[in-house]
């Protein structure tokens, strides 16, 4: 009964309508589909859904909604497009289109036309047309093109597609037209996304704000609506709220001021999600020469090389995935990981057996002899990978971002600190409850005492270097992520890993950990007053200055056995 | 290192140079050999002031091409001063970069560089200062060892940075370059290629006499006894943040000259020589001509640089292992250097 | 109270994380008096030495040197130009130089580097190593280096180092570790010969050197005085014979 009251005045309820654009549309597929289930609750539902729907539209039924667009002045069709939006017949979207692009050509007589391609449609019906004559585009000047984003806006409210509508809702809130107030009033009623509805309600608030007739109630519930938002959109809105009653004004200068604080606390915490991430690189790249540097007291200047291997292993098992298992490559590096450490500590072990075993007690020999070893890996990579920089893929669930109230978080930059404190606890854990952690804890402590223990020192000593190299390697895999890889990338990160290690203060892992992210932050924090150049200079130069008034970092191992 | 040694070291660069000079100005010997020559020596005599604070104070600085670079780009806004209109754009004060870069006027830094003795003078004093500052503050407090290469390194990577930047005013990536005249004659000329050639090989005869006059006095034996022992000075009475503060800066000054000198003969300067690999690179020469005699540091220098011209001549490849490989094979089976070899008593246990 | 005090340490503490490495040491030492000071490892002997010569800074207390300087405010150098020389446990000279270079360098004088880069060896100079040589009995290796003497001739070596500088009090670490029966006299003998002209603080381990030297005894324990007296007194005192025998 509901189905057949709406054919009567909506006859392309009935028609071939296939939803493309409108919430409407959907609806009485709905209908027809109920037609036969009698049940007086569900009919009145659909009744009061079906005028809520429908009721500001009777008033131009009987009319032609699309006249207007083939009027002569700008006028006339920008109060068309207005029409045309507030009938919502389902060409209206389509036509709107293209009268955006230029696309759209009117008759003498008042047939619209929508050049598709090489043939034309009629812009009522959808259906494709011989090539009319003596069509004329229909011009839109700067008043023609808000009032087709407003209806845009109010157009696309109903869309079935979540993102459609709330992109809809975000744009009309953007363009604050009053005009777009009862799609929204009914937009909101039919909406069941929370988060959608939230917006359109935002929206809403705007517009109430834009139209002449709104209580002052309304106005100053409507900048609490804004005021809760809470971004730039909202205080750029209130921060221009001129011509409105005193009470609302002032209410909205307390919003600007609220919103303002807001932003401020959005911006820092921000710059502490950079600052975190960055210190995250830095500590992977670091957390290796923590254990080589901090706990063997081995200079390695080869540690930014073992970085530089596990990323071309991530290149190199990527490389065999796509060859041989592509439906593998999202969990690349996963498998890269271990293969990684097990390349870089196999490397690592190689150096301490071939040559820092004899170099031991000899640490500016050692500087030395590693920065040799440096430039060797360097070159063999050139010459295995080639000079140019390898491409490492992204797996798509490490792509994209994601937004948290105020704070933008780019996904491989969460993946990277979650991955940091990942691996340092498991360097922690393999410290404190390993028996390889036990006796390299013990050799460190007394070398002389742990050998006549039974301990093999120098396997110990084999080890410990393979599992910081490792780790640098592991630490590879993640910058594949963020930074060229090419056979330079270590020479990148050698000296800000030194330095991270030795502000910690040697020997501390604990203290790698809070030295790399406060270099993180202050770096990043740095970045806007200095820029990223000069901010890293003065971080550099404060470094200096820092180690030069306390050299053993900012959590020293106190003691005699360290005063010699 | 006797004094015999010195001797002969000494005879060897100035009668050399003075062989190389006459076969270029008879024509035996080509021009671009006389600069290559020109620029080993100015290397050797960074090689020489690596020597003075490595070989005898202990101080491995990892940023000695930092002086050197320093001294370089005094030598170079010198230069740059010199070309005058003759730049692409005819400027009569600025240099092109600036043009380049819109500059109005000239930058305070680029001052008094248009006086070539202003210029020698700043050749000399920025290193200097800049080793006097970082020094006071490093020594004073203790930094030794490993943890000072790393902050020396450290030195010179922020100075690296900070010369890439265009609005430092000294041609960022590119540097200094396409330098005209020296002293109002041609730089492209035999003879003041020779000249520069001449110049490098006495300045370096005398940083080799002061350098060996320094460790040889009582002073140097300080230094030494520092090296070894340094809290046995310390409760001696001695005070070793102002003996390795003085050796230091003059060891930068030594660096700074040799920069001064080899700028005009290789025609470039840029921020690449800043590079914490040079400082590296500087004291493998030393090690493989052998730490602490001084005499080694000019032969390893020389050695290595004339090595690294023929390799990566010959085979670019092989260059980078060819180094990585002086730098193992020297520390593991070479500890006392080339120089090590044949003395008996002349190069000791690190 | 006849003689004036040399050196004063009033209520001395320092600690390492926690560790009490001298916990409210007090000692008083005479002008031209030589002190033993014994302990058990870990008792405080070497961070003592430390603390008088500058090396540690003490947390609390003071340690008044002569009349009323505090050398807790000083550091090393300026301590040892106040005429405090310190030997070390471990034989320090300065290897590469030879003994007569190391006597030179030990000589008082100007420290200062600008003095230093354009010294001279005077007559006078001349005249103070040969006779350091002689009391070292080390003339005929005057020109060997430092490094290739034997362990004993070293620690003799660093003795002489610290007459040369002249000072008015002198910390001696364990001086005849590693010595010969023979060495050992003759340390014993030298160092009763210094204490003619100079102050004496030694630390030993040896209880037959301790003796020999034949002066009063100070026992640290755990960072503080236990007893002390006479060698007999202290051997006699039940809380020392406790400490390094009973546990």
């Amino acid at each position: 009964m509901v189905a057949d009251f709406l054919r009567e005045i909506r006859p392309e309820c009935g028609g071939t309508a296939v939803a493309n654009t409108i919430g409407t549309a959907g609806m009485c597929g709905w209908l027809d589909r109920e037609n036969d289930v009698s049940g007086f609750i569900r009919r009145l539902c659909a009744l009061v859904m079906g005028l809520v729907l429908v009721g500001p539209a009777l008033g131009h039924a009987q009319d032609d909604p699309f006249a207007g667009l083939a009027g002569s002045g700008f006028d006339d069709i920008r109060r068309g497009v207005e029409t045309l939006a507030t009938a919502a017949p389902p060409q209206a979207a389509a036509t709107i289109l293209a009268l955006q692009a230029g696309a759209l050509f009117a008759g003498a007589d008042g047939g619209l036309f929508i050049k598709a391609g090489d043939g034309f449609v009629d812009a009522r019906t959808g259906k494709a047309v011989a090539v009319p004559e003596g069509v004329k585009a229909v011009r839109v000047n700067n008043g023609v093109r808000r009032a087709i984003e407003a209806a845009m806006g109010g157009l696309t409210l109903f869309s079935p597609d979540p993102v459609v509508r709330r992109s809809a809702a975000e744009a009309v809130l953007k363009s604050r037209d009053a005009a777009a107030l009862p799609a929204l009033t009914r937009a909101i009623a039919a909406e069941k996304d929370e988060g959608i509805r939230g917006v359109m309600q935002q929206a809403r608030a705007a517009a109430v704000l834009a139209t002449a007739d709104a209580t002052q109630a309304e106005r100053i519930a409507a900048v609490g609506v804004l005021r809760a938002r809470g971004d730039l959109d909202a205080r750029a809105m209130l921060a221009s709220l001129t011509d409105q009653p005193a009470a609302v004004r002032e209410a909205a200068a307390v919003a600007v001021v609220a919103i303002d604080r807001m932003v401020q606390l959005w911006g820092l915490a921000q710059g502490v999600f950079y600052g975190l991430s960055l210190g995250s690189v830095l500590l992977l790249a670091a957390a290796g020469l923590a254990i080589t540097f901090g706990v063997m007291g081995i200079i390695n200047m080869a540690h930014g090389e073992m970085v530089m291997i596990g990323a071309y292993t991530t290149f190199a098992v990527q490389e065999v995935i796509r060859a041989r298992a592509p439906w593998l490559f999202e969990a690349s590096l996963f498998i890269a990981v271990p293969v990684a450490f097990m390349v870089s500590g196999a490397v690592g072990v190689a150096i301490e057996r071939g040559l820092l075993r004899f170099l031991y007690g000899r640490p500016l020999e050692t500087l030395l002899a590693t920065w040799g070893v440096s430039l060797a890996l360097q070159q063999t990579v050139r010459s295995l990978f080639g000079a140019s920089n390898r491409d490492v893929g992204t797996p798509a669930w490490m792509s994209g971002a994601t937004q948290w109230g105020g704070l933008t978080i780019t996904y491989n930059r969460l993946v990277i600190v979650v991955f940091a404190v990942l691996v340092v606890a498991a360097l922690m854990a393999a410290l404190r409850y390993t028996a390889l952690g036990l006796r390299m804890r013990a050799v460190t402590q007394n070398r002389r005492m742990a050998a006549s223990m039974g301990i093999r020192t120098p396997w110990v000593d084999a080890m410990t270097f393979g599992l910081g190299s490792g780790v640098a390697g592991m630490a590879g895999v993640a910058l594949s992520q963020i930074d060229n890889v090419s056979p330079n990338l270590g020479q990148g990160y050698i000296i800000d890993s030194f330095m991270v290690v030795v502000f910690g203060g040697v020997g501390n892992l604990w203290g790698t950990v809070v030295s790399a992210m406060t270099l993180g932050i202050v770096n990043k924090f740095l970045e806007p007053l200095a820029g990223a150049v000069l901010g890293k200079i003065v971080v550099l130069v404060l470094l200096i200055l820092f180690i030069q008034r306390k050299p053993r970092g900012m959590f020293p191992i106190k003691g005699r056995a360290v005063e010699a | 290192m006797t004094r015999a040694s010195v001797i002969l070291c000494l005879a060897a660069i100035l009668g050399g140079a003075a062989l190389v000079a006459a076969g270029n100005a008879s024509g035996l010997v080509p021009t671009y050999v006389v600069s290559l020559i020109g620029k080993y020596l100015c290397f050797a005599i960074l090689a020489l002031a690596v020597d003075l604070v490595w070989g005898f104070a202990g101080i491995l600085s990892l940023g000695h091409a930092a002086f050197f670079a320093l001294g370089g780009y005094a030598m170079g806004m010198y230069l740059m001063r010199q070309i005058g209109t003759r730049g692409v754009y005819g400027n009569p004060v600025l240099p092109d970069f600036m043009v380049f870069l819109n500059y109005k006027a000239l930058p305070w830094t680029w001052y008094g560089f248009d006086n070539p003795l202003f210029a020698i003078l700043m050749a000399l004093a920025v290193p200097g200062v800049l080793a006097w500052v970082f020094g006071w503050f490093a020594f004073r407090s203790r930094v030794s060892g490993v943890y000072l290469s790393i902050i020396t390194q450290a030195m010179t990577y922020a100075l690296l940075l900070a010369f890439f930047r265009n609005d430092m005013g000294f041609g960022g990536n590119n540097g200094l370059t396409d330098f005209k005249d020296i002293f109002g004659y041609p730089l492209q000329s035999d003879g003041v290629r020779r000249g520069l050639f001449i110049a490098s090989a006495v300045v370096l005869a005398g940083a080799l006499i002061v350098a060996r006059s320094v460790v040889t006095s009582r002073f140097g034996k300080v230094l030494i006894a520092m090296r070894d022992a340094e809290s046995r000075t310390r409760f001696l009475g001695y005070r070793p943040e102002r003996y390795k503060l003085f050796v230091f800066v003059l060891s930068a000054v030594m660096a700074g000259i040799g920069g001064a000198l080899y700028v005009p003969q290789v025609g470039i300067i840029n921020p690449s020589e800043f590079a914490p690999g040079n400082s590296i690179e500087a004291v493998i020469w030393v090690a493989v001509g052998g730490r602490g005699t001084l005499v080694g540091a000019i032969l390893g220098a020389i050695l290595v640089n004339a090595g690294k011209t023929y390799l990566t001549g010959a085979m670019p490849e092989i260059w980078l292992f060819a180094l990585g490989a002086l730098f193992i094979g020297v520390t593991l089976l070479l500890p006392h250097g080339i120089v090590g070899l044949f003395g008996k008593r002349e190069a000791r246990k690190s | 109270m006849s003689t004036e005090t040399i050196l004063y340490l009033d209520g001395v503490s320092v600690s390492f994380d926690g560790f009490k490495a001298l916990n409210v040491l007090s000692l008083v030492l005479q002008k031209g008096e030589m002190r033993a000071v014994i302990g058990p490892n870990g008792a405080g002997k070497t961070t003592m030495m430390d603390v008088i010569t500058g090396k540690t800074r003490p947390d609390e207390g003071k340690v008044i040197f002569g009349n009323n300087t505090d050398l807790t405010a000083l550091d090393e150098p300026s301590i040892a130009a106040l005429g405090i020389g310190r030997k070390f446990q471990k034989p320090t000279v300065f290897e590469p130089h030879t003994v007569w270079d190391n006597f030179m360098l030990s000589l008082s004088g100007d420290r200062r580097p600008r003095f230093t880069l354009w010294a001279r060896e005077t007559p006078g100079e001349r005249e103070r190593i040969e006779a350091l040589l002689e009391t070292t009995k080390l003339v005929e290796h005057r020109h060997r280096r430092a490094g290739d003497l034997s362990h004993g001739q070293k620690q003799w070596l660093e003795i002489g180092m610290l007459l040369a500088q002249e000072p008015a009090l002198l910390l001696v670490d364990e001086p005849v570790a590693g010595m010969t029966d023979a060495e050992t006299e003759q340390t014993a003998i030298l160092l009763r010969e210094i204490n003619k002209t100079r102050s004496v603080v030694v630390v030993e381990h040896d209880m037959h050197f301790v003796r020999a030297l034949d002066v009063k005894v100070t026992v640290l324990h755990e960072g503080g005085v236990l007893s002390e007296g006479t060698i007999d007194h202290v051997s006699s005192d039940p809380r020392v014979v406790e400490v390094y025998l009973g546990r």
